[in-house]
Formats: structure tokens, sequence, C-alpha cells
């Protein structure tokens, strides 16, 4: 939940890395709950278009966010294939349709980087800052901002 | 004595009830119904707290709560008379003590700025003597005439029988007996006739000792009985007046019964005396209850929730199982499904709470309201014993503080000008509650000068709420009071300022599922009544198809299905269908429309009407696609996951494991008039309808 803090070098994070849209993410895997795979949801009137509805998980009921098209992509078109992880935010939990969940990826809080600064856009607003892996990198996604503020305001 | 944090706790939770009576009392008193026994319950209340509160070593509140004691011992003895100023003293001494109580607890310093105005003004009842007796209360003997019967007899038989849990709590018999000493000459012998005859049977944690105290000494029996103040509901005691031949039973007000953490068979007989104590002290506990945790409650709410969704998932599989009719298997479901639904309404009448303490706290606001904007109100409240679900008491402090506070403020004129137009000079508002037909319903009227109109108009116009040519009809004037952005002349008055609009107001009623209506008569005053479900969690709904969604609406609505013929069916312009039912036309509204489906495409014949019924619509009827079924549904909250959605009170999870949404009729009629036509020229009035 709190942004990997720099003062503290050396501790070890874990994230999970996704897919959506096309490119690679990850969470903080203490945010996350588990990891379902996709099933049809209920839809909710009124919604906005990142907003695919509800499913019921254990009795509880869990809005259903598409990932790809909160961050600005374009929607998924769910598939049997898809993945819906379920994410603990604050008091909220909330499931965010992804194209595909990777690895565990585990770094030193200190290979988090900062995000590089550029333009503000809707994906940048939500990324916490960006670790190396290999050749490639993935960005770490700030689910407090990209919920929080996302979601319908209830008046 | 004893210190630990959790007898700390006790001693807040009693304080809390304590309060209850004290202000039970005062308002009796105020209303000029008090007898010589509700002044009693009243001074023992005081009395209680101050008592424990020195046990605790909370200076602030003993002090305050001794010169109050003081008071109200004079009152009782008829050396003063309760007149208004001081019934209003006491009322706010009352006050007081409650934050003091309230200071002790979060272990803040009290607000010497309040308390000490407060303090001289009980003094002011006393004269100047008494100051003297300030200091009095420490943890020691102090001769106050409790019983009336004390000053003849100056020997006791003290008899105490300590029970396991006394002995399992930590305390020490020793330093009672010590405690007895110090009051005077003593005489103890111990019996052990309990021993049992084969020392196998003997528990080594269990009290089986008798002592028997025989004190002489110029003292009351009030002394003896305060050393036992925090052990007597944990052992066996009998405080005898050798001059006065029965018993003198424990009347002193003391601890509530408490959950005992274990009770062993040998402990039978203190209990039992224990409770006989407990029915002679009706007089501050009406009635015995037990304290639970409210998470076991919740718990025991969320499962038989599951229970009942478990219920219709079997229903679902036998259906589909294809048994024959005659199949007991069917019959046997019936008893399930009646057995569920006792035990929901069983756990639910647990979370169902009497809005008493909620509509004390009003009778504070209003007092506090009254004298900070000087005008003269007395809040009369009614239907205190109506019972809401806890969580809806809980949500509604803050709603009905603030309309309390507006009423005060907006509603009641001054006195100058009240009795202009002929009124009392003291303004009445009207807080009741009350069932009607599965709904709470809550009002506060008050006898003010009713809305002013075209202030609220001008004032919309003003913050840009409505265009300055909007026609409006009376009704949807009342409705921009609840228009985010809209306040009346709040900002000017120094009542509020708690940045709580009436908005606010609105969306937490609407958030417990329920409405808020105006009525006005200008002249005469304004009633604002708040409908609430009566429970939470499980409602008849009837389950309906719409555009290939299952959802449901609750069966308190719907007056009637209709399948309609064309006959039936007229329009009015393009697309506004009305449906002829016994001679009377009603709207069509369709509900995937509203909802923002697809339209289905079927023509209206071949679809169902519910008739249905809401407090601000007469009659309409909403065009569904198919209805599947009637039954009991277990309500989910959307709110704390997701968010509100217009027209949608919940969700709800089928037999199938699927989620279906409760439609809120009242919201889906309601929502092309008023609400559009207030939200569109704001930005955030715009998001409310439409995210």
């Amino acid at each position: 939940m709190s942004p990997p803090d720099e003062n503290t070098q050396g501790t070890q994070l874990e994230f999970v890395t996704l897919v959506a849209g096309g490119q690679n993410f990850c969470i903080e895997i203490t945010q996350i709950r588990e990891i379902r795979r996709w099933s049809p949801v209920t839809i909710l009137p009124h919604s906005p278009s990142h907003v695919l509805g509800v499913i019921n998980l254990r009795g509880a009921v869990i809005p259903i966010i598409d990932l790809a098209a909160k961050l600005g992509f374009d929607r998924i078109s769910p598939t049997e294939r898809h993945v819906i992880i379920i994410t603990a935010i604050e008091d909220r939990i909330v499931g965010l349709l992804v194209e595909s969940v990777s690895e565990i990826l585990g770094v030193r809080s200190d290979m988090v980087r900062e995000t590089p600064r550029s333009p503000d856009d809707t994906t940048m607003r939500a990324i916490l800052g960006v670790i190396a892996v290999g050749d490639d990198m993935t960005k770490v996604i700030n689910l407090s901002t990209l919920l929080t503020n996302s979601e319908p305001v209830a008046a | 004595m004893n210190n630990e944090p959790s007898l700390l706790d006790t001693f807040f939770e009693e304080c809390e009830d304590l309060i209850i009576a004290l202000s039970d009392g005062l308002t009796e008193m105020r209303d000029g119904q008090a007898d010589n026994e509700t002044i009693n319950a009243v001074f023992r209340a005081v009395h209680s707290i101050k008592g424990a509160a020195g046990a605790f070593a909370l200076d602030d509140l003993v002090n305050f709560a001794h010169k109050f004691e003081t008071v109200l011992d004079d009152v009782r003895a008829q050396r003063l008379a309760p007149d208004d100023s001081l019934l209003r003293t006491l009322q706010r001494a009352g006050d007081m003590l409650a934050d003091l109580v309230d200071n002790a607890r979060n272990a803040t310093p009290a607000n010497r700025a309040l308390v000490d105005p407060v303090l001289a003004e009980l003094q002011a009842f006393l004269g100047p003597e008494e100051d003297t007796a300030t200091d009095e209360f420490v943890f020691e003997p102090m001769s106050l005439d409790l019983g009336g019967q004390d000053d003849t007899s100056p020997v006791y038989r003290i008899s105490f029988t300590p029970g396991r849990t006394f002995y399992a709590l930590g305390h020490d018999p020793l330093l009672l007996i010590l405690a007895i000493q110090d009051l005077g000459p003593t005489e103890i012998c111990v019996t052990a006739n309990d021993l049992p005859n084969n020392f196998s049977n003997l528990h080594w944690d269990d009290g089986y000792l008798t002592w028997t105290i025989t004190l002489s000494g110029p003292v009351s029996d009030l002394p003896i009985r305060e050393i036992f103040q925090f052990v007597d509901d944990l052992c066996d005691l009998r405080i005898e007046n050798n001059e006065c031949a029965p018993f003198a039973q424990t009347t002193f007000p003391d601890h509530p019964p408490q959950p005992e953490p274990e009770s062993g068979p040998t402990t039978d007989a203190p209990q039992r005396g224990l409770k006989d104590e407990q029915a002679e002290r009706t007089a501050i506990k009406p009635t015995t209850t037990l304290r639970v945790d409210p998470e076991r409650i919740d718990r025991l709410i969320n499962a038989v929730g599951e229970l009942i969704i478990n219920q219709s998932v079997i229903s679902q599989r036998l259906q589909e199982a294809a048994l024959p009719n005659s199949s007991e298997l069917f019959a046997d479901l019936d008893d399930y499904k009646l057995l569920a639904r006792e035990i929901q309404e069983g756990v639910m009448a647990i979370r169902a709470q009497p809005v008493k303490p909620l509509f004390q706290r009003m009778l504070r606001i209003a007092r506090e309201a009254s004298d900070a904007t000087g005008k003269s109100v007395v809040l009369i409240t009614e239907g205190e014993t109506t019972e809401v679900d806890k969580t809806v008491i809980e949500r509604l402090a803050d709603p009905l503080t603030h309309m309390i506070r507006n009423a005060i403020d907006h509603g009641i004129e001054s006195p100058e000008k009240r009795i202009k137009s002929g009124k009392a000079q003291q303004g009445i508002i009207r807080l009741s509650a009350s069932q009607r037909s599965g709904s709470i319903v809550i009002e506060i009227a008050d006898d003010g000068a009713g809305l002013n109109r075209p202030q609220i108009r001008d004032t919309a116009i003003k913050k840009g709420l409505i265009a300055d040519d909007t026609i409006l009809s009376d009704q949807e004037i009342d409705q921009l009071l609840f228009a985010p952005g809209f306040s009346t002349a709040a900002e000017v008055t120094n009542l509020s300022g708690r940045g709580v609009g009436m908005d606010v107001v609105k969306t937490t009623i609407t958030g417990l599922g329920g409405r808020v209506a105006i009525s006005t008569v200008p002249g005469r005053g304004t009633t604002f009544s708040i409908t609430l479900p009566l429970t939470l969690a499980v409602m008849d709904g009837m389950i309906i198809n719409v555009s290939g969604q299952t959802m449901v609406v609750p069966i308190t609505n719907i007056l009637e299905t209709i399948r309609p013929s064309q006959t039936d069916l007229s329009k009015i312009g393009l697309n506004n269908d009305l449906l002829r039912i016994r001679g009377d036309y009603v709207p069509i509204i369709d509900l995937a429309e509203r909802l923002g489906h697809a339209p289905p495409g079927r023509p209206l014949t071949d679809r169902v009407l519910l008739l249905i019924q809401t407090e601000s619509i007469a009659q309409c009827a909403l065009a569904v696609d198919d209805i599947y079924d009637q039954r009991q549904v277990v309500v989910k909250s959307l709110q704390g996951n997701y968010g509100y959605i217009l027209g949608v009170s919940g969700a709800t999870i089928l037999g199938d494991g699927k989620i279906a949404l409760i439609i809120d009729p009242e919201a889906i009629t309601n929502t092309t008039s008023v609400q559009s036509q207030i939200a569109q020229p704001t930005e955030g009035g715009r998001s409310y309808v439409a995210a």
C-alpha cells in the first residue's frame, strides 16, 4: 500500500508482474488477495466504461475494473484466458481484469526507481515507480491513486 | 482498589447507562412528571458515577459530580425548589458530567473554561457555606443519608462468602477485612461449613469460606458497601443491621451484571443471591442486558445471510433435479425456509436497538442550539422505544443533529416574531419515531415559519444551481434544499460550520436505503420525514429479468403485476406510454432504458408491468421482461467496494451464485424529474447523477 520507501534501502519487496494493454506492470504482493480466472460479471448501470460490473466472491460483492481501459489503453474483451487480480486497497476490495499474470518478482526496495518525468497522462499518474528487469522494465502500479480517484463519486 | 484497565472499561460502560438514567430523570423533571423516585434515581446516578470515579482517582469527575450531587440532594430534601433556572442548570450539569466522563475515557484534560461556569452555577444554588465539602470525597467513610434508617443502629453483621470469580480476579478477602476493621471495632469469625467432607471433591480455585464480621461503630452501612462495591457481584454478601431484624439487601447501585467468565457448579448459590439483588436494583437498570461484542453479532448476521443464500441454492438444485411433486423433500424445504427466516428475524432483533439514546443526544443538541441562537425551543421526543438497526442509529446521529440545528436555526422564528404572529414564545420541535409497514419513519417537525420558498429559489439561482428562468413546482423548490452546494443562511450563524449540508444528510439517508421528504406549511412549520428500511440485511424481493440481467425489486413497493393487453396501453407524445388500470392512467417506465441497458425491443404486451407505489409518486408501472420468482434476498452493499449507483440500492447473491442488483424504485421513478434538473448545471451535481 505504501510506496516503496527510498530511505529503507535494501528492504526486500515482492511484486506480481502482469500484462495489461500489452505492457508490463506489477503490483506489490501485499495488496493482492488472490488471482482468479475470468467469470461473467453482473453489469452495473450508469458505470464508467472501465467498470465491467460486479462478481460474487464468497458472499462479497466485488467490482471488476478493466485495468487496461483504466490505464488508458483499449478495453480488454474478456475470455476464459483472462485473469482477475483481487486487490485490497484500504478498506475496499476491487478486482482488476488483466491480460495475464507472469511471475513473482523479488527486488530490493532501492531497485525501484522513481518514475521518469514525462507529460502527465492517465497511465503516468498511476505509476509509483519502475523496476528494471533484465533488458526490460516493469511499472509499479499505485493502486490507491488508481482506484480512489477513479471510482464513481458517491456525491 | 484494582486498577485493571478492564475494570475501568466496565466503569465507563456503566457510566453510559447511568448517564442515560440521569438524562431520563432530568427530562422527566423538566416535563414536570417527576416524583420523588425520579429525583432519587437522578441522585443515585450521579452518586454512582462519583463513587466509582473516586476509586479511579478521576478528580475532575469526582469534584464535579460531588457538587452536582450536593445540589440534587438539596432538591431531594426539598431545600431547593426545582424552578426553571435550577432545571436548566441541572440539565447543563448533566451534559457537563457526560463530557467529563468522555474526557476521562479519552484521558483528555477537562476543559476548565466550560466546567467552571457550570460549577459556579451549581454553587450559586448551594450558597457560599458549602465550599468545604468539595474535597470531602476520598475513598473513605462518609456519612451521607441514603437509606434513612442508618442513624438508629450502630452494629452491623456482615456475612461474606467470596465465590470462584472473586479469587480468579485476584481479589483478597484480607484487604477487605482490614478495610472494615478501619471502620470500627470488629469481631470476625470464619466458617468452613461448605467444605466438602471428602477432600477429593475440593476444587482448589473455589471459595468455601464464609466470614462473619460484627462491626460496631457510629457508621452508616454506606462505607461498608463502598468497601464491597467492586466485589459484591462476585461474592455472596449480606449486610445485616442488628437493630433492624431483616436483611438489608444491597440497594446501593453498583456494577451492572457482567458476563461471568466461568461459573462452576459450586458458585450456584452466590449467583442466585446475586439475581435477587438485581431484581431489587430496578431503579437504575430497568432491564437486565447482555453486553456482546458487536463483531460477534455481525459474524452471526453474515452467517445467516449465507444460510439464506444457501437455502436458495438448495431450492434451485431441487427444482432442477425434477423430483416428483409429491416428494416430501419440498415440505422439508419449506420448513427449512421458515426456520431460516425465523433465525434471521431473531438475529436482526439482536441488532435492533431503541432510538432512545440517539434521541437523548438530540435533546442536548437542541438545548445547545437554543442557547446559541437565543431562541427558546423545547424538543419533544416521541416513540423512543422504536427499535432500529444499530448501524442505522449510529449513522443517523449526524444527519439528525444537522436537521435539529437547522430546525432551530432556520425553522423556529425569533421570540419577538413568534409573539407577533400569535404563537407561544417557545418554539416546539417534535422528534418522533414510529414503525410503519416494514419501514421506520423518523419525523422532525418544527412549528416555525415554514420554508421560505422564494428565498430558497433565489439562493439556488445565486449559487448557480438552477437557471433564473427555471420554472419549478413548490415540491421541486423544497427539494433544492438537498442539492449539493446549496445551503441557506448557514454561513452567517455560528451554529453550523461542521461542513454538513442537507445534501450530506440526504446522501447518508440514501446510503442507508432510506428517503427524506419535506412537507411545509407557510407560517405553521416544516416537517422532515426520514423513511428507513426495517432491516438492512434481508428483504423480500421479486426476481425479475431486465435485458438479460437478473434484478430484484423490493416487494414492499409492488402493488401488483400486470401483463398488459393492447387495449390497456396508450401513448402520450412519442415515447411516453400510459397504462390504464381500473379507470386510472399511470405512466410506464421502461426499467432497462432507465438503467441504461439496451432496450429489449419486445412490445409491451409481451412484457410484464410491475405496478409500484413509492413515497413521492402515487403509482407508476415499471416495464420488465420477465418475472422469475419471489423470495427473500440478502442485501449486500455496493457502497463499500464501489459506490452509489443511481436507481440501485444494493445487490444480492442468487441461488446460482450470480449477483443481482436490487432496484430502488424511488430513485428510478425520480430520476427524470427534479434531480436531473437540479444536478445539470454544476459539475459536481452532474457526476452525482451520472456516475
